[in-house]
């Protein structure tokens, strides 16, 4: 999936990803500062999950670490 | 390093690894970042709380048994991995032969279906959330819970163990993409309980009355119980004691360039084991003061019930970091577990291993209490696997300065070096018996064992390579000479 599209694409889908990732976080802080209520975190933090996972898949393509098969707790 | 990869994971599994394919240390704070924040979190962070610790011993004792795990990897596993650059198992089979291996990697194997049930249930109690299927946990270890949760639990476990008889990379993927999301999830996880519970400053976090008003109402309605400062420092040290003590990040750190590479786990550590930790007993906080009559099964006990948790935080994306976090966790969990089982028995498929693993994890996730004992479990399994570190280090060491022979199964030829195993067995025994009957703290009994199984090793040598070597003198000359 990772090395099909163009280095532009790749870069978009990446600043993408990055926001999404923002969008996932940025809104507890909202939350701790008081700009923002309780369910519209919820909602953010739902939407940042899904364009996360729409878009980095495109990008994220690294090798697995060695022996990944290891257990980790 | 293609060609050398086999269907067993890993790369040079049977040779220490070329100077061409050593890692940076980047490459291992890379890979440790993604590490140790996992559906287990979930379960062990309430469980502090829900055992009595205090916030104050909470912060103080994790850091301090945290970085006493770093230490333990850089400066135990890191100098012997950096030397030999081999796997645990390639090092195990030289020096305890192929047939102990075996019975070793079985004893991982049945322990991985344990830790894999408790993260099936973790999940299940996250997809239950939807449709009002609540975890809860019964007074009885192998009690089930709520014949709707049993169902779920079978649901989920049977989809686990079909994902994970399917191949191991898609879910590693899954795994690697998820691992960035899921410490944002944690982390705001965390954030969101404190202003739930008015906790928003500095003094008022540290002061932690919201923190003693949920032990109190936990002790209330559970029963008292302390979990102390040491207790807190000796678990966070030792519950990846199978990785550090036991050595079984030596097939990790064999690629490392330097020995520095060896603080890296502290990325995972300070993430995993402290934030993630720390985040996760926040969220049962939350709930009792935000909603104490959820919090209370209906047994009037209060139970941790990660996916409740979540949710109530977080909404869908809570719900989802569970699911996914017990996913990715068990997945590999149940794979690793297959691989060992078909160690033993090679004539059978991964794929049909793999499910019988699947399987013994379900059935094990059936039983709510033994996820609620995770604590218990996770020292346990140290105290198992931890030992086996010791005849490692002692072989590496001690054994030529004693007059003994190093690898001694490797350069004599035999399948089952009798002195390991009972220098491994009897402190396991003996660890088992104080855990399960004399009710001691899992995790205390990690480094005795460990000490025990290592001088064992030692003393033990002695009598069983003198006999040995009498037994074979002819074909122990030329071995020694050819190993030299």
């Amino acid at each position: 999936m990772g090395s099909k599209q163009s280095p532009t694409m790749t870069r978009v889908l990446k600043a993408i990803s990055i926001v999404a990732l923002m969008a996932t976080f940025a809104p507890c802080l909202l939350f701790l500062g008081g700009w923002m209520g309780h369910v519209a975190v919820k909602h953010w933090t739902l939407a940042g999950t899904v364009a996360w996972f729409v878009t980095t898949p495109w990008w994220m393509s690294r090798n697995l670490p060695v022996d990944a098969k290891e257990v980790e707790i | 390093m293609s060609e050398d990869r086999s269907e067993t994971g890993g790369e040079f599994e049977r040779e220490p690894v070329p100077d061409s394919a050593l890692l940076g240390s980047g490459k291992f704070w890379g890979m440790y970042a993604g590490e140790h924040t996992a559906g287990t979190e979930f379960m062990i962070g309430p469980l502090f709380l829900s055992a009595g610790a205090s916030i104050q011993d909470l912060i103080l004792g994790l850091l301090l048994g945290n970085f006493l795990a770093v230490l333990t990897w850089r400066f135990l596993v890191t100098p012997i991995a950096t030397r030999k650059r081999m796997t645990l198992y390639y090092q195990l089979e030289r020096i305890a032969g192929g047939s102990l291996v075996k019975i070793y990697n079985l004893v991982n194997g049945l322990l991985f279906c344990f830790l894999a049930g408790a993260m099936i249930t973790v999940s299940a109690s996250a997809a239950g959330v939807p449709f009002g299927i609540f975890y809860e946990v019964p007074s009885a270890t192998f009690g089930f819970g709520a014949p709707s949760f049993t169902a779920l639990v079978l649901v989920v476990g049977a989809v686990m163990a079909i994902v994970a008889a399917g191949g191991y990379q898609t879910v590693a993927r899954v795994a690697n993409i998820a691992a960035p999301w899921m410490i944002a999830i944690f982390a705001a996880c965390g954030i969101v309980s404190l202003v739930q519970m008015n906790a928003t400053g500095i003094d008022s976090i540290v002061r932690g009355d919201y923190w003693r008003d949920a032990v109190q109402f936990v002790q209330s309605r559970n029963g008292p119980q302390t979990f102390g400062f040491w207790q807190i420092v000796v678990f966070a040290w030792l519950c990846n004691g199978a990785m550090h003590f036991g050595m079984s990040d030596l097939s990790i750190f064999r690629f490392a360039r330097s020995r520095s590479s060896g603080w890296a786990p502290a990325i995972g550590m300070f993430l995993g084991h402290y934030m993630a930790w720390i985040a996760a007993a926040l969220l049962l906080a939350a709930l009792i003061k935000v909603q104490p009559d959820v919090a209370v099964g209906s047994d009037g006990r209060v139970n941790a019930n990660p996916g409740l948790l979540a949710y109530q935080a977080l909404g869908w994306a809570g719900i989802l970091c569970v699911v996914i976090a017990g996913w990715t966790t068990a997945n590999p969990t149940i794979y690793r577990a297959g691989l060992a089982f078909q160690g033993i028995l090679p004539a059978t498929s991964r794929s049909v291993m793999t499910l019988v693993a699947g399987a013994v994890a379900t059935l094990a996730g059936a039983f709510p209490n033994l996820s609620a004992q995770l604590l218990d479990f996770v020292g346990t399994y140290g105290t198992v696997l931890g030992p086996m570190g010791a005849v490692i280090v002692v072989d590496f060491y001690w054994m030529k300065r004693f007059g003994l022979q190093n690898e001694f199964a490797h350069r004599s030829g035999i399948k089952f070096n009798l002195a390991v195993f009972i220098a491994w067995l009897l402190p396991v025994a003996v660890g088992l018996y104080l855990i399960i009957w004399r009710d001691l703290f899992a995790a205390y009994a990690v480094i005795p064992a460990w000490l025990v199984c290592g001088i064992l090793y030692l003393v033990l040598s002695k009598f069983t390579q003198r006999e040995a070597v009498a037994a074979t003198q002819p074909n122990w000359n030329h071995s020694a000479n050819a190993g030299a």
